[in-house]
């Protein structure tokens, strides 16, 4: 383990923006993971590399560097598709985030599958993008948005996906593998294989899931999955929707426009084949160049390595924030059940102010209702404080959290 | 603007012991407003007689600098003239608690009660006054808040 430890510490020297002070010269703690990752100088350089030596457009032109730009491009998507183990690189369609991923589907796939009097489940414990995009589309249906429940653990009851699957309406059930605010792990095969059996479509959010742990997709049968680059050490503004083939192939386009078209006649067009049906435009391609190089960085590293750095932190954090007197701590205690994810609130003081005071020593966590207002309302709170982790945090950088979380209760007279 | 400065014994208490916090189930006017960023909610429910804010309550969640804001804004509209009202700007507000430089995403937190109160104002005089014109006017004062 110790050695284990040595190696991530090791990290850190990749991450430029690690060395930086804050504030009065106080080193950054950056403790905002679940919203977004920094990023090491290979994913910058690649970057870098791509605009100084390679840029030009994809798919079209026959000179050096279209070629050039179009291999980085497609190689991106070959490399992601290995991380997640999806055999058929032409199911993976590049987006500019999950939440670009959701509405792709509630468009493209929704429109034409969803009629009057069907149902969507969701849960109680999903980010804003996993719960507007299917209100606007039940919504414009006339069907039916339902959410499975949530029980003071912080753990799906998936006896309401029993219920809701009962009725022989449910259509989709989309639901995120590791919630943002709780970090609970949710029971994915059990949802997966309930919906199977029912012929039902399932929709994997997997924004906090897929920079955290391993992910097969094969092994998880689900019918969609989604993620995003920036949350993994990846650049901002690209992200992946995976399909399956046959699902894919029953759903009409999402953006009309170059790229995604075989042939255009004055009055109709005939789609190009997957993925770039799906593609429209001139793609974020530097992004994408730069996506790629964090996969090669975290597969260099080991998904099941950062898992167990992960799982050490998160032990750490837990007892070290139990012992605070008067804070409590959101969801589940159970490390297998969780990713690096803590939510917590701090008697009775308000998290931003938390957040506002921590600030001051470097320390950057996240408050507010973290983008699941209908988590919030469940919990009853207007909002909480949330540390989460990275490759590149250390038990001092939790040491510090904890000490300034003291300087906290000294201001407020806790 | 450091938190030694922000967090002061003032706010402290305020936020602890808010004033004219709760409801006034008989108001005549009574409006809500959040911040969809931090999730901060305020309501504001006001009496009014004649021309004159008689009484003025306030709840909701927010932080510290949010609820000690909504205390000091409470205690200066209370029994003033609704013209007056109208007239409290947002320097009003910080100054009673030295938060002048407060950075730029708490502003927000500060200002939220002063939008409402003047939402509510609107409301109310949408409703009582004739002149669309001066309602325009105050539609703009409150949109220009921030």
């Amino acid at each position: 383990m110790q050695s284990a430890q040595t190696s991530f510490e090791n990290l850190r020297k990749d991450f430029p923006i690690l060395k930086r002070t804050v504030r009065e010269n106080k080193t950054l703690v950056y403790l905002d993971n679940a919203s977004t990752t920094q990023k090491p100088n290979q994913v910058i350089d690649a970057i870098n590399d791509y605009y100084r030596n390679h840029n030009a457009n994809i798919h079209r032109a026959v000179y050096a560097l279209a070629e050039e730009a179009t291999e980085l491009y497609e190689n991106s998507r070959e490399k992601i598709a290995n991380f997640i183990n999806v055999k058929d690189k032409t199911e993976i369609i590049f987006v500019r985030g999950t939440t670009e991923a959701i509405n792709l589907v509630a468009y493209a796939w929704g429109r034409d599958h969803i009629k009057e009097g069907d149902i969507i489940v969701t849960t109680e414990y999903e980010h804003h993008s996993n719960i507007v995009p299917w209100q606007l589309l039940t919504q414009e249906k006339g069907a039916k948005l339902e959410y499975i429940g949530m029980d003071d653990n912080g753990e799906l009851t998936l006896d309401d996906l029993d219920k809701y699957l009962a009725t022989g309406k449910v259509k989709l059930v989309t639901f995120s593998l590791m919630s943002n605010v709780l970090g609970t792990i949710s029971d994915a095969d059990t949802i997966i294989s309930k919906c199977k059996a029912a012929g039902v479509l399932t929709l994997v959010d997997g924004a906090q899931a897929v920079p955290h742990m391993k992910v097969d997709i094969e092994k998880l049968g689900c019918d969609f999955f989604a993620f995003s680059g920036h949350k993994m050490l990846g650049p901002t503004g690209i992200g992946i929707l995976w399909a399956k083939k046959s699902v894919l192939e029953t759903m009409s386009p999402f953006h009309g426009g170059g790229d995604m078209i075989r042939e255009v006649h004055k009055y109709e067009t005939t789609w190009n084949d997957l993925p770039y049906k799906f593609e429209a435009g001139t793609p974020n391609i530097a992004d994408v160049v730069g996506f790629g190089a964090a996969i090669d960085y975290l597969s260099n590293i080991g998904m099941t390595a950062i898992r167990q750095h992960e799982i050490e932190l998160t032990s750490y954090a837990i007892e070290k924030l139990s012992q605070v007197k008067g804070l409590h701590i959101y969801g589940t205690k159970d490390i297998s059940k969780r990713g690096g994810v803590i939510s917590f609130n701090f008697a009775d003081v308000h998290p931003h102010d938390v957040a506002q005071i921590i600030d001051e020593e470097g320390i950057a966590i996240r408050s507010g209702h973290h983008c699941a207002q209908v988590l919030m309302e469940r919990l009853n709170v207007a909002a909480t404080s949330r540390a989460s982790f990275y490759i590149y945090n250390t038990r001092e950088e939790i040491d510090k959290l904890i000490n300034s979380l003291n300087k906290v209760a000294r201001i407020f007279k806790l | 603007m450091s938190n030694a400065d922000i967090y002061h014994e003032m706010i402290i208490d305020y936020s602890r012991n808010p004033i004219n916090y709760g409801k006034i189930e008989d108001h005549d006017v009574t409006f809500h407003d959040s911040n969809p960023l931090c999730g901060d909610s305020i309501d504001i429910d006001m009496k009014i007689d004649g021309d004159k804010v008689s009484d003025i309550k306030f709840h909701g969640k927010g932080c510290a600098i949010c609820m000690a804001c909504s205390s000091v804004l409470t205690e200066i509209a209370k029994g003033k003239n609704i013209k007056d009202v109208r007239n409290i700007s947002k320097t009003d507000v910080l100054g009673e608690l030295g938060l002048e430089n407060l950075q730029a995403v708490r502003i927000k937190c500060a200002l939220l009660s002063l939008k409402v109160l003047k939402s509510a104002l609107y409301s109310y005089l949408g409703k009582h006054l004739e002149d669309s014109s001066d309602v325009d006017k105050l539609k703009e004062e409150a949109a220009s808040l921030y």
